[in-house]
């Protein structure tokens, strides 16, 4: 399925792939062709850099969608992430009464870890993703995964986060009150005496309290987790990979989709940033030994250039062959004279992702070859 | 008031801090940076550890290993003819680090269980920044021990470096007492200590990583506390003399008949190879205009990796770049004073 037909179709679009290589820009990309093809779409990213943040509108702190004003015909919204206020609103909306989620906001060691607990972000950036799916004000939802150190980590961070949450430890020691046995009280009051004598009593304390307040809510959170990985299996949701041309993210991009084969699902399309362009079709070894035989003469600097920049073009692409195989769609975007930080910039990326009079041709050649 | 201008003396700049962590966004080439600096400092004679905490396989492949495992391994071996020191490298991970901090803790029976029952997750997510605490923790004892002359921490990218830095920080509020908090004490000693540990951070002469370069300093420097060495502006494409002559022009003067397509190719080369260049030299100006700090210019590798061959020329090329800091403009005071500390801390 081409990019052009994405935009067009899908409901939900992941952009997935290591840190540094455009992921959050190819999400705006995407979004925008979405508005130009007429639908209402919004992005969410996550720690976008500066200008591109100002140039979207997300110069404030919002948690909620913004609209970016543009001359398409469809809408364009985005909104920043704000891995803090989804959880809190989410202990909000789970919480039996608001006492019990005064008692969970206002504790310590919650503050600590809704922003800072591993998988919190990916978990946000998915219930965010649920959020905004059932919002009827979208028609297409793209996502700029966090950059996880592992793309694995995204898949897992729903159960990470839930497991967490309702970890055997954490019930044991919440045993009195739901009446569990004795002797294995004893050994957990034991392990906490070690692990306060470690971490300090005051956290332990906060963390227990926080558990307590927190007693009653896992099943929400799960069954929650539970739907919004739904989510990603549903058909109208498509992974795009997002790649820079250098082996060690096109490795860790390989082996996402692989984890991605494994769950069952597919990668729909693969973007590659960054590009070197190839200016011969010539041989590494033709232009090298022609640099070499020019090598002293005033054509000599002018082999040596295009030998160089030839060699590395051709390693980009024979990085990418096995990655290409993986997905139905590839798209090569080059390297360009400025960093992205306006609709202009957005919309001649855009030009190398989505089919239209002036559509750069190595973009098909890859696929033929 | 204007001085004769002193270059920096590459050893001295390399015993300046025991400690160097490297830092910098995803695909700067931070651990090559990394490399660079132990290489370079060995080659100056000194002894270089390098630590890694992500299992990055560009490290060993450098010095043209396979691996790098928890224990410490030589990456290079020392060569005294030619006046080179040794290069070894280990891993740190939390939970190597974790289970070693409880051992050491009296703590080791329980250790063990704790890490079967997957508990030690849940202990180390329940104290938010002990994972790197215990880390930099490991790292602070291998420099009080003073593993190597040089010892090069390959930190994580960059917008986790700066919580990772700050976990030390972080905890000492969160954690008032106890062992916890003595460590965090003990790593803020040593980050906040310019004669023990300096930060070099790792750009590209690109917008954003520029960007996100002036960004990090400010905020390492405002929030940790630490002090920065000179910065790195990786992969930069040098010049060639004779590209700006136009291929056909060329091709007569060398009495060269051009091949089919040649001319063009060359010039499409040529003009991309320039504009690049400009861009970079724009940033570099650019970061040099925001951040008051000299900059230390790497060569880009046209080669398909990174392995001991390039490593060295990297390596020479860092020495170059250190030997042609005007020591005036690090504040030649500064330089001076922490040398003076560190010799008598030592």
């Amino acid at each position: 399925m081409t990019l052009d037909a994405l935009v067009a179709e899908r409901r939900i679009i992941i952009c997935a792939g290591s840190g540094g290589v455009g992921k959050t820009t190819t999400a705006a990309v995407l979004a925008m062709e979405a508005a130009r093809k007429g639908r209402r779409a919004v992005v969410v990213t996550i720690d976008p850099a500066k200008r591109l943040a100002d140039a979207l509108g997300l110069g404030g702190i919002g948690n909620e969608p913004e609209r970016i004003e543009g001359d398409w015909p469809g809408e364009m919204s985005a909104v920043m992430l704000d891995t803090k206020g989804t959880f809190d609103t989410l202990v909000e909306t789970y919480s039996e009464s608001p006492e019990q989620a005064a008692r969970i906001l206002d504790n310590r060691f919650y503050r600590n870890i809704s922003g800072a607990l591993s998988g919190t972000q990916e978990y946000m950036a998915m219930e965010k993703l649920y959020a905004l799916h059932h919002d009827t004000s979208f028609d297409l939802v793209v996502v700029d995964t966090p950059p996880t150190r592992h793309a694995l980590d995204f898949l897992d961070a729903p159960r990470r986060l839930t497991h967490f949450l309702d970890h055997r430890l954490y019930r044991v020691l919440m045993s009195p009150a739901r009446g569990m046995m004795k002797a294995v009280h004893v050994a957990a009051q034991s392990f906490v005496r070690s692990v306060s004598k470690v971490v300090g009593a005051e956290v332990l304390d906060d963390a227990l309290a926080f558990f307590g307040a927190f007693s009653g809510m896992e099943e929400g959170f799960k069954e929650r987790a539970r739907v919004v990985l739904e989510l990603l299996d549903d058909p109208a949701t498509a992974f795009v990979l997002v790649a820079a041309p250098r082996r060690d993210t096109v490795t860790e991009a390989h082996f996402f989709a692989d984890r991605l084969a494994d769950a069952g699902l597919g990668v729909a399309a693969l973007v590659v940033n960054r590009i070197h362009p190839l200016f011969t079709d010539d041989p590494v070894a033709q232009l090298e030994s022609r640099a070499d035989d020019l090598a002293g003469t005033p054509l000599g600097p002018h082999a040596r250039n295009l030998a160089e920049f030839t060699a590395i073009a051709r390693r980009e692409r024979t990085h990418l062959e096995g990655l290409a195989k993986t997905a139905e769609e590839v798209a090569l975007v080059p390297f360009l004279d400025t960093d992205v930080h306006d609709i202009a910039g957005l919309e001649h990326i855009g030009s190398f992702l989505f089919a239209s009079d002036d559509t750069p041709t190595e973009r098909r050649s890859r696929k033929r070859g | 008031m204007p001085t004769k201008r002193v270059n920096v003396d590459p050893v001295r700049y390399f015993t300046n801090a025991r400690l160097v962590i490297v830092a910098g966004k995803g695909g700067v080439g931070k651990t090559t940076v990394a490399a660079t600096l132990a290489n370079a400092a060995a080659r100056c004679g000194l002894s270089a550890l390098v630590i890694d905490l992500e299992g990055s396989s560009g490290l060993p492949r450098a010095f043209g290993l396979d691996r790098i495992g928890y224990d410490e391994c030589v990456l290079r071996d020392a060569d005294p003819q030619a006046g080179h020191g040794e290069i070894r490298a280990r891993r740190i991970t939390p939970d190597d680090a974790l289970v070693e901090y409880l051992d050491e803790h009296g703590l080791k029976r329980i250790s063990k269980r704790l890490a079967a029952t997957g508990a030690l997750d849940v202990v180390a997510t329940a104290t938010p920044g002990i994972k790197d605490i215990l880390v930099l923790g490991k790292v602070k004892q291998l420099e009080r021990a003073a593993a190597a002359d040089v010892i090069v921490l390959d930190a994580p990218a960059a917008g986790h470096a700066i919580t990772f830095l700050q976990s030390a920080r972080g905890l000492l509020d969160a954690v008032q007492v106890g062992p916890i908090n003595s460590q965090a004490k003990d790593v803020l000693a040593l980050l906040t200590d310019p004669s023990r540990c300096r930060v070099m951070l790792v750009t590209l002469g690109e917008e954003t990583p520029v960007n996100e370069l002036i960004e990090t300093a400010y905020a390492l420097e405002d929030r940790i506390g630490v002090h920065l060495t000179p910065v790195v502006v990786n992969a930069e494409l040098g010049d060639i003399d004779g590209l700006d002559v136009d291929p056909s022009k060329a091709a007569k003067a060398a009495g060269v008949k051009l091949r089919r397509g040649e001319r063009q190719a060359f010039v499409e080369a040529a003009d991309f190879r320039r504009r690049r260049r400009s861009l970079q030299i724009a940033q570099a100006e650019r970061l040099a205009d925001a951040l008051p700090l000299p900059q230390i210019h790497l060569p880009f590798c046209f080669d398909a990796e990174i392995g001991p061959t390039q490593l060295d020329r990297l390596a020479d090329a860092m020495i170059g770049g250190i030997g042609a800091i005007d020591a005036a403009a690090v504040g030649l005071a500064d330089l001076d004073q922490v040398a003076v500390h560190g010799a008598g801390a030592s």
